[in-house]
């Protein structure tokens, strides 16, 4: 299909603007969700996606070509692609969704993600997201993206080659028990790890620059995809409370609280 | 979920009855070394509560197949065992394993679930499968309660690092369900040696020129639990002051109470322990039985990853740290002091 001389990376960093780490959430009382009120930011694995992409550049050089980053949200979530160009994406795509739009899932996202790389006239090489999201936490997006577009897959990276000659990546994965190593060809869907890399913080010239760098906006309609759900979400509530049983006075007593647990030294 | 039981047994007493239109469920067993992962037991469980027919599927390299096979068939809530043996099913790369999958899910497949754990290598490749199929899925649940009637599937599951709880169902028009189970939520099925389930062979789908070419395999050789998996943890902060004082501190109170050793992302920034040890919101999320949080003064998003332990016990010098509020046990005391204390009278016991 492609043509086999030396190409040039583009690469597609989607990200999600979600309720920021460090905010203690609170389930709303109709049992509909929790209250989105609150302080955004992007998804910490996001961020280090866009962090990896911008590092593969000063790596590679001229052998990436482009960086592109892609968000589902409503309007304010172009705060989110305005980071992701601040940290060194070139261009952005916002697929904008009204505020009272239910949460897409997984599956439409991994559908809408194919719909742009589908229209991208270069294509792309290599996308890098994150391995969940903070909120929803659902771990399926890269997988359903590369199972839709018959792509290989790296899952929970924690670091990355990437051979733009041979298109090849090979990726180290963090699995339980351990790490695994893989050789991917491109065109591949890398999804991150803590630990792949430090994202760094914008400087602000950055940050001004970032504000003249282009996003393109779409809708689902112009993409042909339905974000409907599919699962029905019937509520949303508080997990149960967990109250603290006291303290003791010293190791002795802590001792006779965990005999009566039940719990006793292994034998060695 | 004890308000479910009296239903979901009503359903396993049935099971003898189900008609072919009742749930049939597909349980990837994974499996290491000739041993079916304790998370692929769990999920087995919760394939159970559904109250219809349980498939396990065994996948892999030929001379590991046979084995897991056999100890599958002894497998307490399985009807049938599958396997499908092959040289490129060895690693279980989902570009490779998930032709099978969907040739055994296609249109004329009995199986309305497919279950597995919530393992990495599960994690990897139900999703995948799921989108070829065009069907959704549902990731880490923590109970399922299926209503025959109505052919719809609901579970709970964790959401914002278990800060909310979220009910979803899966309606009729869900084809197959698929799920992983969260593993601390459900007790491993049990094995019965007088048990001898059938068990068949699925040809392998080879998948000629794989995009993905395995490499190798690190395991972490230790002789402590895995974390997500441990029915103890102990646990450091940033208090641990440095990498050789985390290790000091907590390796001999992990060693006497067979335990596996964690950290706060504090102590992990600071370099004190691995990232692999982090637990927490963005870290690893784990129930054992018994946390031990030592110096760690109990952030949010700490909490987020270890408040369903059965029993958590806290030893933190400041009274007022938060960690208090959700330890069953909490000993205000200089961490130096208390723990080789703790470890010298744990040894008397031993």
């Amino acid at each position: 299909m492609r043509p086999s001389a030396v190409r040039l990376l583009n690469i597609l960093v989607p990200v999600k603007r979600t309720v920021d780490y460090a905010v203690k959430i609170r389930v709303n009382p109709d049992q509909k969700g929790v209250d989105l009120n609150v302080k955004h930011s992007m998804n910490p694995f996001d961020e280090i996606a866009v962090e990896e992409a911008v590092r593969l550049r000063e790596r590679l050089k001229d052998e990436v070509k482009s960086i592109k980053v892609v968000t589902i949200g409503p309007t304010k979530a172009a705060e989110t692609l305005r980071t992701a160009l601040a940290i060194g994406a070139d261009s952005a795509i916002h697929i904008e969704v009204p505020e009272s739009a239910p949460a897409p899932e997984p599956l439409g996202v991994a559908k809408a993600l194919r719909a742009v790389i589908e229209r991208e006239k270069e294509g792309v090489d290599l996308v890098i997201m994150g391995k969940q999201a903070i909120d929803d936490d659902a771990g399926q997006t890269g997988q359903m993206l590369a199972g839709l577009m018959d792509w290989a897959q790296a899952t929970f990276a924690s670091k990355l080659v990437v051979d733009p000659k041979k298109k090849e990546a090979e990726v180290t994965r963090e699995i339980d028990g351990g790490l695994q190593e893989l050789k991917c060809r491109l065109p591949l869907v890398v999804t991150t790890d803590l630990r792949l890399n430090e994202p760094r913080y914008a400087s602000l010239p950055n940050i001004m620059k970032a504000k003249k760098k282009p996003i393109e906006k779409l809708t689902p309609a112009e993409l042909g995809v339905d974000l409907k759900p599919i699962l029905e979400t019937i509520k949303v509530t508080e997990p149960p409370k967990r109250v603290g049983g006291g303290k003791v006075e010293n190791v002795d007593q802590l001792i006779a609280k965990l005999k009566e647990a039940g719990i006793t030294p292994v034998k060695s | 979920m004890l308000r479910l039981r009296p239903f979901l047994n009503a359903g396993r007493l049935q099971r003898g009855y189900a008609s072919a239109a009742g749930p049939h469920a597909l349980v990837l067993l994974e499996h290491r070394a000739g041993v079916i992962d304790s998370g692929s037991l769990s999920a087995l469980t919760a394939a159970q509560q559904l109250g219809g027919q349980v498939s396990g599927l065994v996948v892999g390299a030929p001379d590991e197949v046979k084995g897991v096979v056999e100890k599958a068939k002894k497998l307490k809530g399985l009807n049938t065992v599958l396997h499908s043996a092959s040289e490129q099913y060895a690693h279980t790369i989902p570009e490779v394993v998930s032709p099978l999958l969907e040739k055994l899910l296609s249109d004329n497949s009995p199986y309305t679930h497919v279950v597995s754990a919530h393992s990495s290598s599960a994690k990897s490749i139900l999703p995948r499968v799921a989108a070829r199929l065009d069907l959704p899925a549902v990731s880490d649940i923590t109970s399922l309660e299926h209503d025959g009637s109505s052919n719809a599937t609901t579970f709970t599951r964790p959401i914002y690092a278990g800060n909310a709880i979220a009910t979803v169902r899966a309606p009729e028009s869900v084809r197959v369900k698929f799920f992983t189970v969260r593993s601390t939520a459900f007790k491993a099925s049990a094995t019965d040696e007088s048990a001898q389930v059938e068990d068949k062979a699925v040809d392998p789908v080879e998948v000629p020129n794989p995009p993905t070419q395995h490499v190798r395999t690190d395991l972490t050789k230790s002789d402590r639990p895995d974390l997500g998996s441990a029915s103890r943890v102990v646990s450091g902060g940033r208090a641990l002051k440095n990498a050789e004082t985390f290790k000091a501190t907590l390796e001999p109170l992990a060693d006497v109470l067979g335990a596996a050793i964690g950290a706060s992302r504090a102590a992990v920034d600071a370099g004190y322990a691995d990232n692999s040890l982090q637990v927490g919101q963005t870290g690893k999320v784990v129930a054992p039985e018994l946390y031990i949080a030592i110096g760690i003064s109990g952030a949010i998003q700490h909490l987020a990853g270890m408040k369903d332990s059965k029993l958590i016990v806290a030893i933190n010098k400041d009274p007022e740290a938060p960690i208090f509020q959700v330890a069953d046990v909490g000993l205000v005391a200089d961490l130096y002091e208390a723990v080789p204390e703790l470890v010298e009278k744990l040894k008397q016991q031993a």
